[in-house]
């Protein structure tokens, strides 16, 4: 098993290469969700001033 | 042949919804292929007879590669229907295209970085496929900056949709720089004459693998559209009907 970790001496690359892409994907979707949050709350602000007019 | 179909993605309501209702379908076969393409490609694929374990960082390496070209060309096309019909919901779409393609294409580089170093002994050469993806990464950065630097969106909109459909001459210039140009960088191993330049245990993981981040891109390019569509339309009375009927979930 931790000769498969060691990626025939490559660990140093191949690993933070997986990882760095991983990370890659989640802040995507974390990101575009904060984006999505971020509009409504918006949107809601704009609809209570319009109400409130 | 009926274009309605088309033109009612048109409407920022329509996009909203549908484009809603697409993104779990995208999502989901994404997760599914990433994890099989992983699992394939890291764990059940033989090392490569030249470059040993090393040759994995390709399931990562060039599956963001193709995701930085794809949401470029996605950009530049959405950009261009923008511009020509003067549709919203087009410029939001381009919009959405740029910080994931500036993101992929930037680990893309460095992935490339992380292979290079091992393979070729450093870290970077001035090569044309190299510096043709530096220069992609340069456009989405030169888009996001323009889109920054102008207050008014519908201005901001037609400057960097001109921005956008100017760089795309570069996608083919990186996609033919390794046979156009004596490359460093390896020639297309997977799409060429004769059939893929490895064994179906090596290049399966890799399509999965490609195929999972192309539906991720759809998915996260639409919610952030949707995002960007709802800030533009945030006065509208759909708005206040899509918040209404939601409350406040996602």
């Amino acid at each position: 098993m931790s000769s498969y970790w060691a990626m025939s001496g490559y660990a140093a690359y191949v690993w933070p290469s997986v990882g760095l892409t991983v990370a890659l994907l989640v802040a995507n979707v974390l990101w575009a969700r904060q984006l999505a949050r971020e509009a409504r709350a918006e949107a809601r602000r704009r609809i209570a001033s319009q109400d409130a007019s | 042949m009926n274009w309605v179909w088309f033109h009612r993605f048109g409407s920022p309501p329509y996009f909203y919804s549908v484009a809603g209702r697409i993104v779990p379908w995208l999502a989901w076969p994404a997760a599914l292929l990433m994890v099989a393409g992983l699992y394939g490609g890291l764990v059940l694929a033989p090392p490569d007879y030249q470059q040993s374990d090393a040759a994995r960082i390709m399931y990562v390496h060039v599956p963001a590669a193709y995701v930085g070209l794809m949401a470029y060309v996605v950009m530049a096309v959405a950009a261009a229907i923008g511009l020509v019909w003067r549709l919203k919901v087009s410029h939001a779409v381009a919009a959405a295209c740029a910080p994931i393609g500036a993101s992929f294409t930037a680990v893309c580089l460095v992935t490339g970085m992380l292979w290079g170093q091992p393979m070729w002994g450093t870290w970077w050469a001035w090569d044309p496929r190299l510096v043709s993806m530096l220069v992609l990464l340069f456009f989405f950065l030169g888009y996001l900056g323009l889109r920054g630097a102008i207050d008014d969106t519908a201005r901001a909109d037609r400057a960097s949709a001109v921005l956008a459909v100017v760089g795309v001459v570069n996608v083919p210039i990186v996609h033919f720089s390794v046979i156009w140009w004596n490359s460093l960088h390896q020639g297309p191993s997977l799409l060429r004459k004769g059939g893929p330049a490895m064994p179906a245990s090596m290049w399966v993981p890799l399509v999965l693998m490609i195929f999972g981040f192309t539906f991720y891109f759809y998915a996260v390019m639409l919610m952030r559209a949707r995002a960007e569509v709802m800030r533009r339309e945030r006065g509208g009375q759909w708005v206040r009907e899509v918040l209404n009927a939601t409350g406040d979930k996602p």
